[in-house]
């Protein structure tokens, strides 16, 4: 357990040298928050009757996922990546540690070093920096309560362990096809709606909810930014946790079983 | 002479078809996944403010369609700092008998926009089908005024961050919050937005003006902000001011380069 956390840290304070990058994105995403923000107040300006969320629980979800957005599984580790096209993960095959939960761990790093460094600013300007210049209906808010607060932290805990087993079976599925491309390529598309970093879930209409509540990719954004702004509360928060939680054993059971048969097959090109 | 190296780029692309088609039917979901938001937010609300889905879609796949266009063009201009100030490859760019311009922009046709262009055609087509708007002559030469004058607003955008290359290659970020960004807000109807947003991109930036000032007389409605079809018509033709106020000073700077480096 010790060497998987130490891969962890050193990888993640490996990332972390990369701040330009990581704050490359700052004023898209602002632009990008503040264009779906008006968007928002503009439908919910004629808006009659009263709708699944609150126009201030939809704000705060816009926010949420501008910081957040290093957390979606977009993307694959470039090392990882590049390990696999040049063929060292024969290399990798060698270590004493299992590969699957060593690559889970440098997924970790990645997932979080990102979503640390845009996070950070993105919550002060949307946060602090909002009402400060006169815009509090535009701000992020604070959680209503504590349940919130504790409600979302380990959803959010949930929401990164199944981020990494998603972006790992992306990682398992390049080494069965070496560039992987087109599954790796499509995939975020389809994530990106069905996990409501496009729309908010609960916008969407009532008689597709079923199939959005039953899908597993709500655990990565809505399920962790309703229970933040109080959309969800009380017993439905741990029945939420716990479909998370499901959802990620699921693609780590699914991962490693793919992992284990490519590595059975394995065909080292170069090296 | 740019028709020679259209063609070159796109036999050497069709080379590798299968990444062609993969790479193209990746930006086609990837791009066309806003319609998904759309097709909710407005089964829920119904409308818009002001419009409705189909008139919100027309704005959307106009801009959608002309944004790729000009980003098909202008692959060298994107690429600039990296393939050609950094390395110092300018200097071969200056050195041959054809306008700099010329060769930037015929560096790559880079055909895989296809897939942006594709999504916004369908959008398009569907919401003219939706909206039973008659195609006579006078709105299809609106439309092509229209498309046009976007090209050229957003190849300028293209040509402004190649500019700036001369200068830093670090400091990008404000170009793609400004052609990313613009396409994102020029989806919907300016109409919509808050007044210092608006003013900003007529005046400063002009996206509404090649978005959605002519894309309004096309529709043939009034337009909720108040201007006149006259205002409207000739709107895109910022987006030919700009491009031609970007080339100018492109060429200025790439002068200043030149000579402060020497060889």
């Amino acid at each position: 357990m010790r060497g998987y956390w130490s891969v962890v840290s050193a990888r993640y304070r490996a990332l972390l040298q990369y701040r330009a990058a990581a704050f490359a994105g700052f004023t898209t995403q602002v632009f990008w928050g503040l264009i779906m923000v008006m968007v928002m107040l503009a439908f919910y300006r004629l808006g009659s009757g009263r709708q699944p969320m609150s126009l201030a629980q939809v704000v705060s979800y816009i926010w949420l996922g501008q910081a957040l957005l290093g957390m979606l599984p977009w993307n694959v580790d470039r090392e990882i990546q590049d390990l696999i096209r040049q063929g060292s993960v024969s290399y990798e095959l060698v270590r004493p540690l299992d590969l699957y939960n060593f690559w889970f761990s440098r997924t970790i790093a990645f997932r979080t070093a990102t979503t640390t460094l845009r996070s950070v600013p993105m919550v002060i300007f949307a946060m602090f920096l909002l009402p400060t210049l006169g815009a509090p209906r535009w701000a992020l808010m604070i959680p209503p309560n504590a349940q919130a607060v504790f409600g979302f932290l380990l959803s959010l805990f949930c929401a990164l362990m199944l981020a990494c087993a998603i972006t790992m079976l992306m990682h398992v599925v390049m080494v069965k096809t070496i560039s992987g491309d087109g599954l790796n390529r499509i995939m975020p598309s389809f994530v990106t709606v069905l996990s409501g970093m496009v729309v908010p879930l609960p916008l969407f209409p009532d008689w597709i909810q079923p199939f959005l509540n039953a899908q597993p990719f709500r655990g990565l954004v809505d399920v962790p930014f309703r229970i933040y702004t109080g959309n969800i509360v009380s017993t439905d928060i741990l029945l939420n946790l716990l479909s998370q939680v499901g959802w990620a054993l699921a693609f780590v059971a699914l991962g490693r079983w793919l992992l284990n048969r490519s590595i059975r097959h394995l065909v080292v090109q170069g090296g | 002479m740019y028709w020679r190296l259209a063609v070159t780029s796109i036999r050497a692309q069709m080379q590798y078809k299968a990444s062609f088609i993969m790479l193209s039917g990746a930006q086609f979901f990837s791009t066309g996944i806003e319609i998904a938001g759309i097709w909710a937010l407005f089964t829920r609300f119904g409308r818009l403010e002001y419009w409705n889905v189909a008139e919100v879609c027309f704005f959307y796949g106009t801009v959608n369609v002309a944004f790729s266009i000009a980003d098909a063009l202008a692959t060298g201009f994107d690429q600039f700092g990296n393939l050609y100030v950094k390395t110092g490859n300018f200097d071969r760019l200056l050195l041959r008998p054809r306008s700099v311009l010329l060769q930037l922009m015929g560096h790559e046709l880079a055909l895989r926009r296809i897939g942006r262009f594709l999504q916004g055609l369908a959008v398009l087509g569907w919401a003219a089908h939706t909206l039973g708007l008659h195609m006579d002559l006078w709105r299809v030469m609106l439309f092509v005024v229209t498309i046009a004058g976007s090209v050229c607003f957003f190849m300028g955008l293209f040509i402004m961050g190649a500019t700036i290359c001369f200068w830093s290659t670090e400091s990008l970020e404000l170009m793609n919050t400004l052609t990313y960004g613009g396409v994102q807000s020029a989806q919907y109807p300016f109409s919509i937005y808050e007044a210092w947003f608006r003013k900003f991109f007529t005046f400063v930036v002009p996206l509404a003006c090649i978005s959605y000032f002519p894309v309004v007389a096309i529709l043939g409605v009034d337009d909720p902000l108040g201007t006149s079809r006259v205002f409207q018509v000739m709107a895109p033709g910022t987006g030919l001011l700009f491009l031609w106020l970007m080339v100018v000073i492109f060429k200025w700077a790439g002068v200043r380069h030149y000579t402060s480096t020497g060889s």
